[in-house]
């Protein structure tokens, strides 16, 4: 069967985020970028459907500006077959990202869809949901294991009171948690040949899209700072001060 | 404005973020109903109508809703949902799940995580794991938002006496079944909305340590959190991760123990009243952030603790 995986490129986990002094946005210039960490994991379940023989064909999916093939390809070096980028410098927000994937599925007809449960930037986790509405799949969303079975996926989701297993038809859409896989990394050779891999270049007009953004933002600030406090010598004065100073306890 | 407010639940009994999404729904104004989906609800549904500031209870009780799956809440609720201004429903892993399916369906936004309320259509909400907050304004006509319950304080549970009215809207999407659940029994408080909470990360070493801080929760009636590390090594539940892909908490104390402070762990807890830290390393980020330090081998600071809180509880 064939897996479509979609991949965004954010600001890299390990920068330390810095908001503009005119507060219009966080400051992107010169920071590190790289594939979004759940879409890492999404991109190593479907190779490892692939390596289980479960997955046929690996197509991956990038929405955003020239610089996102660069997260493509470093998806075809982890064992993607395929890439399509939807090219964009418009800012895409989560319903209008997955109206353009709905058009890539349409075109690609996959059995499964991955997705990362959210993006470390935006923190919106809506588009994996949004794109099953959209398509009418069913969806498997925090996945920390996926079974294909047959016609069907079993999805066991990380949730608030521990886990639930869900059994969806095919085709199904699922969004991925911390703990489905540990992602591998890509070999030298793996990054030579993911250069000659095919890569397909398509636009949101090309995909009849409309990608104007529904939300505006007003303003971005910066955290309110917590002012660290005192060390204490021991355990005798931490409880005294939660006691008498904080009066917590 | 007329505002629905999507209650969470087990079906038998109401969470207490419901509450406090009626509080977030309150500060936007209006009318505000709270629908009850699930499965032999009805109990939920009483309690619904005595919150606070409450208009009416919607009640869709039927087995398509038992299990909470998002294929059939997000019909359900788009269905229902399309009469009102505003939609709203806290960021659990339900109202995640289920709540972007109503915004494409109703071919709207959504509103993911806010913390605060400027006005009917300008919300509050942190990016960037909360490294960033963004003031965003929404456009469309519904708005169809999930609201992060450490941002408001709940209503009233108990003073209220809305009308309960069943509705007969039955979606079964038939694409998604409930198989299994494993879920986390403690006697403890729920993480989420627990006073104190007392967190170990990868410095436990193990699940058996953790017996040492669930000792000290029982005595301040705390409930035990986990950081990401913690729960990749399998030492204790997915369910107990707080971050900023865990859960949110903002207890009065938060005492996190064997934690370096990386800022994913920091976006799930740095709105805590109190925070304390026990730590060996003295140069660990948690420490710009505790209002309490304690540098300290945490196989000896823990026991200690757990003898000076029996002296003074
Ligand atoms: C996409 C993404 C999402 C993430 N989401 C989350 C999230 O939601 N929540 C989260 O917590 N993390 C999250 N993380 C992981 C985060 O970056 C850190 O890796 C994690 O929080 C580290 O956990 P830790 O502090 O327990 O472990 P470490 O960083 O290894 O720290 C262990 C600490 O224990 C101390 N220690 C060790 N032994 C002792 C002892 N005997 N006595 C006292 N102190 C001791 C050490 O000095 C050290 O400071 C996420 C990461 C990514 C990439």
């Amino acid at each position: 069967m064939k897996v479509l995986v979609a991949v965004k490129r954010v600001i890299d986990y390990n920068v330390k985020v810095r908001v503009k002094p005119d507060n219009t946005g966080v400051d992107l210039a010169n920071v590190k970028m790289a594939m979004n960490p759940f879409c890492e994991i999404a991109v190593e379940e479907a190779v490892r459907l692939k390596e289980k023989g479960v997955a046929s064909e690996i197509v991956v999916v990038s929405i955003g500006p020239k610089a996102a093939q660069e997260q493509i390809r470093t998806a075809l070096a982890l064992g993607a077959d395929r890439g399509i980028h939807v090219e964009t410098d418009e800012e895409v927000q989560s319903l209008e990202a997955a109206k353009l994937l709905k058009s890539v599925v349409e075109k690609e007809e996959p059995k499964l869809v991955i997705l990362g449960k959210q993006s470390i930037d935006s923190d919106n986790n809506q588009t994996g949901q949004m794109l099953a509405a959209l398509t009418g799949m069913a969806q498997g969303t925090f996945a920390s294991e996926v079974v294909v079975d047959g016609e069907k996926v079993n999805v066991t989701r990380e949730v608030d009171g521990g886990l639930m297993t869900v059994s969806l038809n095919l085709p199904a859409v699922v969004t991925t948690d911390l703990r489905l896989n540990e992602p591998r990394y890509a070999s030298l050779p793996n990054i030579m040949k993911a250069k000659k891999k095919p890569l397909e270049s398509v636009s949101p007009a090309d995909l009849g899209v409309d990608v104007a953004p529904r939300l505006s933002t007003l303003k971005v600030e910066a955290p309110a700072a917590r002012q660290a406090g005192v060390k204490v010598a021991d355990v005798a004065e931490l409880v005294d001060k939660l006691k008498n100073e904080a009066k917590v306890i | 404005m007329s505002i629905l407010v999507i209650a969470e639940h087990d079906n038998s009994s109401l969470k207490q973020a419901t509450l406090n999404v009626v509080a977030a729904a309150k500060a936007i104004g209006g009318d505000i109903d709270v629908l009850v989906a699930g499965e032999n609800c009805g109990a939920v549904a009483e309690a619904a109508a005595k919150a606070e500031g409450v208009n009416k209870v919607l009640v869709a009780d039927n087995a398509a809703y038992g299990h909470f799956l998002g294929e059939n809440l997000g019909e359900l609720v788009a269905e229902v949902g399309k009469g009102y201004s505003h939609i709203l429903a806290a960021a659990g892993t339900t109202g995640k799940d289920f709540m972007p399916r109503v915004a494409a369906l109703l071919d709207v936004a959504q509103v993911s995580d806010i913390i605060r309320v400027e006005s009917e259509d300008t919300f509050v909400r942190p990016i960037y794991a909360g490294n960033a907050i963004a003031t965003v304004k929404a456009s469309d006509s519904i708005k169809v938002i999930t609201v992060r319950p450490t941002g408001f304080d709940p209503v009233a549970a108990e003073g209220g006496s809305a009308a309960v009215e069943q509705l007969d809207v039955v979606k079964d999407a038939g694409i998604s079944a409930f198989v299994s659940e494993q879920k986390a029994e403690s006697d403890r408080p729920d993480l989420a909305s627990a006073g104190v909470v007392i967190s170990g990360g990868r410095g436990m070493q193990n699940g058996d340590n953790f017996k040492m801080l669930e000792q000290v929760a029982d005595l301040l009636g705390a409930a035990v959190g986990a950081s990401r590390a913690a729960v990749d090594a399998g030492f204790v539940p997915n369910d107990m991760q707080v971050g900023q892909t865990g859960k949110i908490v903002a207890p009065q104390l938060y005492v996190a123990v064997g934690i370096s402070g990386a800022i994913q762990h920091l976006a799930g807890m740095s709105d805590s009243k109190v925070i304390v830290a026990i730590n060996k390393d003295e140069e660990a980020p948690i420490f710009q952030v505790a209002d309490y330090g304690l540098v300290a081998d945490l196989f000896e600071a823990v026991p200690q603790l757990e003898e000076e809180l029996k002296k003074v509880l």
